[in-house]
């Protein structure tokens, strides 16, 4: 398998997305946000310290921006935009607004993504595994305090609609 | 600009062999902060993701070695039979990055790029693994202390893959111990790995981050191994536990740089080799 032409596909949100006019060593931050027209993850420290590009692959939590785009055509790419397939909002993004977990909002998407992956694989987490979970998310504004709640509320939530 | 994802070893040989001058990229997360920031423009690439026969791991028959794939994400060695069985280098594992990283990064990554600051190269070191380099045609298998040449050198050639590491299972104590500037997503100020072998009375002493490569306290290790019984847990004086940090500091050759001062890290080796050959005494 291999990506030597400026034109390739990548599986994101379930949809088949063709990338073109592209380098094909972009990172797949930049491909998504500036070939793909999906901003939400977003990029700040384009090193892997501070996972606000945080993406879904292959049933991983990983940064994007240390993803060589072209090397990702055959995964599974699930960004902040695909958490829901409507414009409703998942049990994460809604504890989030109603504990107050958005400041600033730059780390919000990637926390999220994180979250969604914490609680997917781990429905009912000890503080210490939430903690871990986000160890690389990195937030500036809240002191961690109500993303913490936010986690809280979203796990009880889950569970009661789980039920 | 070529990007090949081979979805076997044989393939991935193959291709290495056939453009020796690939860039390999393995989990990523040290060839695309270079790229990201236009510190290398790669042109043809060979990605080892999908590579399955390097992303795993196998205990040796005779039950005396574990034979790491390259390609095995860090995730992987936090818990379960390889944190059982190597637990100095689960301890390094998990304070590599964030679990975004280590759901990337590998044991291949660290020793293709040989920083000094790689968490895993100190357990390399102060177990004597053995790393295994193939090509197309070709197989050998590379002391790790032969295989770490200088900073960010190593003793790969073009055309070669890092396909495993070779750890010997020790009856004894392991442990790593590691100082950054917080708890959690940082590079290593000052890094040390301490294997007590109880069965041979050897001890191993690494350091990372305090040297242009991992370091072997070789002269400290055998002063120790003069001292007391390594074939029995014995509570170390605190005479000779001082000396003994002491002896690993003089032997660290660390540096200013952005990260810490020189002084510090031999402050920190000091006090990271005190307090593991501690643990080995009375865990």
């Amino acid at each position: 398998m291999s990506a030597n032409s400026e034109v390739y596909d990548l599986n994101v949100n379930g949809q088949k997305r063709q990338v073109r006019d592209a380098w094909v060593g972009e990172s797949l931050l930049y491909v998504l946000r500036e070939r793909l027209g999906l901003p939400g993850s977003k990029g700040a420290c384009e090193q892997g310290e501070c996972g606000s590009c945080t993406v879904i692959m292959d049933g991983q939590a990983v940064c994007s921006c240390l993803v060589m785009a072209a090397t990702a055509i055959d995964s599974k790419i699930t960004t902040v935009e695909g958490l829901t397939q409507d414009d409703s909002l998942t049990a994460v993004q809604d504890a989030f607004i109603t504990e107050g977990g958005v400041q600033c909002g730059f780390c919000t998407p990637g926390l999220i993504v994180a979250i969604e992956h914490l609680l997917d694989n781990n429905p009912d987490p000890s503080q210490l595994e939430v903690k871990e979970a986000i160890s690389g998310n990195i937030c500036r504004c809240t002191g961690y305090g109500r993303i913490f709640e936010a986690v809280n509320t979203a796990v009880t939530t889950r569970r009661a609609t789980n039920l | 600009m070529t990007v090949l994802i081979p979805q076997s070893l044989h393939d991935a040989l193959a291709a290495a062999t056939a453009n020796p001058d690939a860039q390999i990229i393995q989990g990523g997360t040290d060839l695309m902060v270079e790229v990201n920031f236009n510190h290398r423009k790669p042109t043809d690439v060979i990605a080892l993701r999908r590579v399955d026969e390097i992303r795993n791991y196998v205990v040796t028959a005779d039950k005396k070695n574990v034979v790491i794939g390259s390609g095995l994400p860090y995730r992987e060695m936090e818990h379960g039979e390889l944190a059982q069985l190597l637990p100095a280098l689960a301890q390094a594992a998990r304070t590599v990055g964030s679990p975004q990283i280590r759901a990337a990064g590998s044991i291949g990554g660290n020793l293709g790029t040989c920083s000094p600051a790689g968490d895993a190269l100190p357990v390399l070191s102060a177990l004597d693994a053995v790393i295994n380099l193939q090509t197309a045609t070709t197989s050998r298998e590379i002391s790790v202390h032969d295989f770490m040449v200088g900073v960010k050198r190593n003793a790969r050639q073009p055309g070669e893959l890092i396909v495993s590491a070779t750890l010997p299972i020790i009856n004894g104590w392991q442990g790593y111990a590691k100082v950054g500037v917080r708890n959690a997503m940082v590079i290593s100020i000052a890094s040390c790995c301490l294997v007590i072998d109880r069965e041979k009375g050897s001890i191993g002493v690494a350091l990372g981050s305090v040297g242009p490569t991992i370091i072997r306290c070789r002269e400290t290790e055998q002063w120790l191994a003069m001292q007391i019984d390594l074939k029995n847990i014995s509570i170390v004086a605190p005479n000779l536990l001082k000396e003994f940090g002491d002896r690993v500091a003089k032997e660290s050759k660390p540096i200013d740089d952005h990260r810490s001062t020189a002084a510090y890290r031999r402050h920190a080796v000091a006090t990271l080799s005190r307090r593991l050959l501690t643990r080995a005494n009375t865990q």
